[in-house]
């Protein structure tokens, strides 16, 4: 072996130990905001579980647009589904434990994310984005015109999850709701950050940033983008059970435009194309909404709006993005 | 002679204007083709055609005997036909080794592996080091190419190209922008190809061409004008006029 790639070697192994490194702090991360919510809020845990189940979502959204560069604003299609297809096993087939609820929810997400893949990957740009916009009315419309399955627009009621392992009761305080999602997040969390760092990772990395240069190495752009949708589909699906776990009803607001954009803000305001943004995306939007919607019921929305402008202008690459960026910088400057 | 892939009276019009009109030629494994012609003479287009990122509007492109008119850019690739391009289509995020490293993923099909990391891949890793190596770039194997010059990713977009160890392999013009002092390293990579790669160079650089090619193709116009040894190729009355011609009409033109 010649110096250089002796060095080169070495090189990679240190990335990979840092990489793993930061795996590591970032399961950590998560446990500790979760012990630090759980002593702060211990009277608003039902938040916290929501905040949760969202950053499933945000999560679920960073996969296409963050790494894929897929345009959508309809992504909520997939939690719902996923949060429907738990809640209907629930309450008309009697799946009444957790996990299997889970599992469904998974399913359901993952099929949402078949369907809507196959529809929004047919176009790029703009009309990839109004056709999002199209597949969430209908998903929406659908879900209320279902009224027997669904519940309609007074939402899906009575959903009694059994105790989880057949132990740990679904309290009133939400205790077991919230240690079931933060558990749930910091798996979904390690999943996707072998699965963005995997080949598959690299490869839609490709796909977002050239995908003739993709198909030019004998890969298709598109099955890559299919395949990244439906794990997509599944990790919402995750979330959305989770919410229609700890709530116990279903709304058609999970199947709806406000959230499917919401999600996109948060994940514009944390950073696109990383998990650490899409989740500081996540936990700044609602505890900002939180805060700001009981100070000023009336314009929290525009404070949301100037927060929003603020980011994209003076830090486009998101809370964490630019933070990640300046850090980077400065390690790089020690060098 | 057995041929590895050939090309039937391939056409495509622009807007009524043919860019390529009939164009066929065949090549044998081992085969070290130059494929020369005034700027705009549809070297480029050819290429696109052949290689399914046009879809030609009649005309035949087989692949070790099997016709892949019909067969996506993907599916050719998979077949072994592979090509670099004339202006470089890099990530500009990745560095250069995860380049070649997917592009050695995906020859294996392993591309779609949603866990590991190829840095722990210790046969991938030998791979890359090697092709990276063989081109001069070990220095910046871990650098991005947003980081490395332009030369420099001429060089990664060429060993991209024979990570995926290719049959066939078509060269847009390898050498554009790569500074003097580095067409050195083209030449030898070209020349350390493995012997029954059949391969086709399109190039101005008509040191470069009389060095590498036993057969030389020039097209003007859309249309072959000379298929032929290289020593011929100088010597041929309607290669010169297409040349003259071409600088005759640019110099109209300014
Ligand atoms: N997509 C397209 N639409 C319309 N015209 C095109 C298209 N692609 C190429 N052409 C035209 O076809 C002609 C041939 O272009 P091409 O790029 O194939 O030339 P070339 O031989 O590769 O030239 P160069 O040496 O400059 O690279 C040019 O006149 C170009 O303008
Ligand atoms: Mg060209």
């Amino acid at each position: 072996m010649t110096m250089a790639t002796m060095n080169d070697a070495l090189a990679g192994a240190q990335g990979k130990g840092r990489k793993r490194g930061r795996d590591l702090a970032g399961l950590a991360v998560i446990l500790g905001l979760a012990v630090l919510g759980y002593l702060l809020f211990p009277n608003n845990l039902a938040l916290l579980t929501r905040m949760t189940a969202i950053a499933l979502l945000v999560l679920s959204l960073d996969l296409v647009t963050g790494y894929c560069g897929v345009a959508t604003l309809g992504h909520a299609a997939l939690f719902g589904s996923g949060a429907y297809a738990s809640g209907i096993a629930a309450v008309h087939f009697g799946i009444t434990d957790p996990l299997l609820m889970l599992a469904c929810g998974i399913l359901g997400g993952a099929v949402a994310g078949l369907v809507c893949g196959i529809v929004i990957l047919r176009a790029h740009g703009l009309p990839q984005l109004v056709l999002s916009i199209a597949l969430i009315h209908l998903f929406h419309e659908f879900a209320n015109k279902a009224s027997a399955w669904t519940g309609g627009s007074d939402g899906l009621a009575g959903i009694a999850p059994d105790p989880l392992l057949g132990y740990f009761e679904f309290d009133l305080w939400g205790r077991t709701a919230y240690v079931l999602g933060i558990i749930l997040l910091a798996v979904v969390f390690a999943l996707l950050r072998l699965i963005v760092r995997s080949p598959f990772g690299m490869l839609c990395r490709g796909v977002k940033e050239d995908p003739i240069r993709i198909r030019a190495m004998g890969a298709s752009p598109k099955l890559a983008l299919m395949k990244m949708y439906v794990i997509s589909g599944a990790v919402a699906g995750a979330g959305g059970t989770l919410n229609a776990i700890s709530t116990q009803v279903v709304g058609l607001d999970s199947l709806s435009f406000t959230l499917s954009a919401e999600s996109l803000v948060m994940l514009v305001l944390g950073g696109t194309g990383s998990l650490f943004g899409a989740l500081t995306g996540t936990i700044v939007f609602m505890f900002f909404e939180d805060i700001v919607s009981a100070a000023n019921p009336f314009h929290w929305l525009t404070m949301v709006g100037a927060l929003l402008i603020a980011v994209v202008l003076f830090a486009p690459k998101g809370l964490y993005g630019t933070v990640a960026g300046l850090a980077a910088r400065r390690r790089g400057a020690g060098r | 002679m057995s041929t590895i892939f050939e090309v039937r009276s391939l056409k495509r019009a622009f807007g009524g204007l043919a860019v390529t009109n009939d164009v066929s030629l065949a090549m044998a494994p081992g085969d070290r083709v130059a494929l020369i012609g005034p700027n705009g003479a549809g070297k480029t287009t050819f290429v696109n055609l052949v290689t399914g990122n046009l879809t030609p509007d009649s005309g035949d492109v087989l692949i070790g005997g099997e016709s892949v008119t019909r067969i996506d850019a993907t599916g050719r690739v998979r077949r072994g036909l592979v090509r670099s391009f004339q202006v470089t289509r890099l990530f500009q995020e990745m560095t250069s080794a995860e380049h070649v490293a997917l592009a050695v993923l995906q020859r294996d099909g392993r591309a779609g592996r949603m866990f590991g990391h190829f840095l722990a891949m210790p046969e991938v890793m030998a791979e890359v080091a090697g092709l990276l190596g063989k081109l001069g770039l070990s220095e910046l194997m871990h650098r991005r190419v947003s980081e490395i010059a332009y030369g420099q990713q001429r060089l990664l977009e060429i060993a991209v190209a024979l990570a995926l160890k290719p049959r066939v392999l078509l060269l847009d013009e390898p050498a554009a922008g790569v500074p003097q002092s580095d067409t050195g390293r083209i030449e030898q990579a070209l020349a350390d190809l493995p012997a029954d790669l059949a391969v086709l160079m399109i190039e101005h650089d008509m040191d470069l061409v009389f060095r590498f090619a036993k057969r030389v193709i020039v097209l003007a116009a859309g249309t072959i004008i000379f298929d032929g040894s290289p020593l011929d190729v100088t010597r041929d009355a309607r290669v010169r006029e297409a040349y003259l011609g071409s600088y005759a009409n640019a110099g109209h033109a300014a």
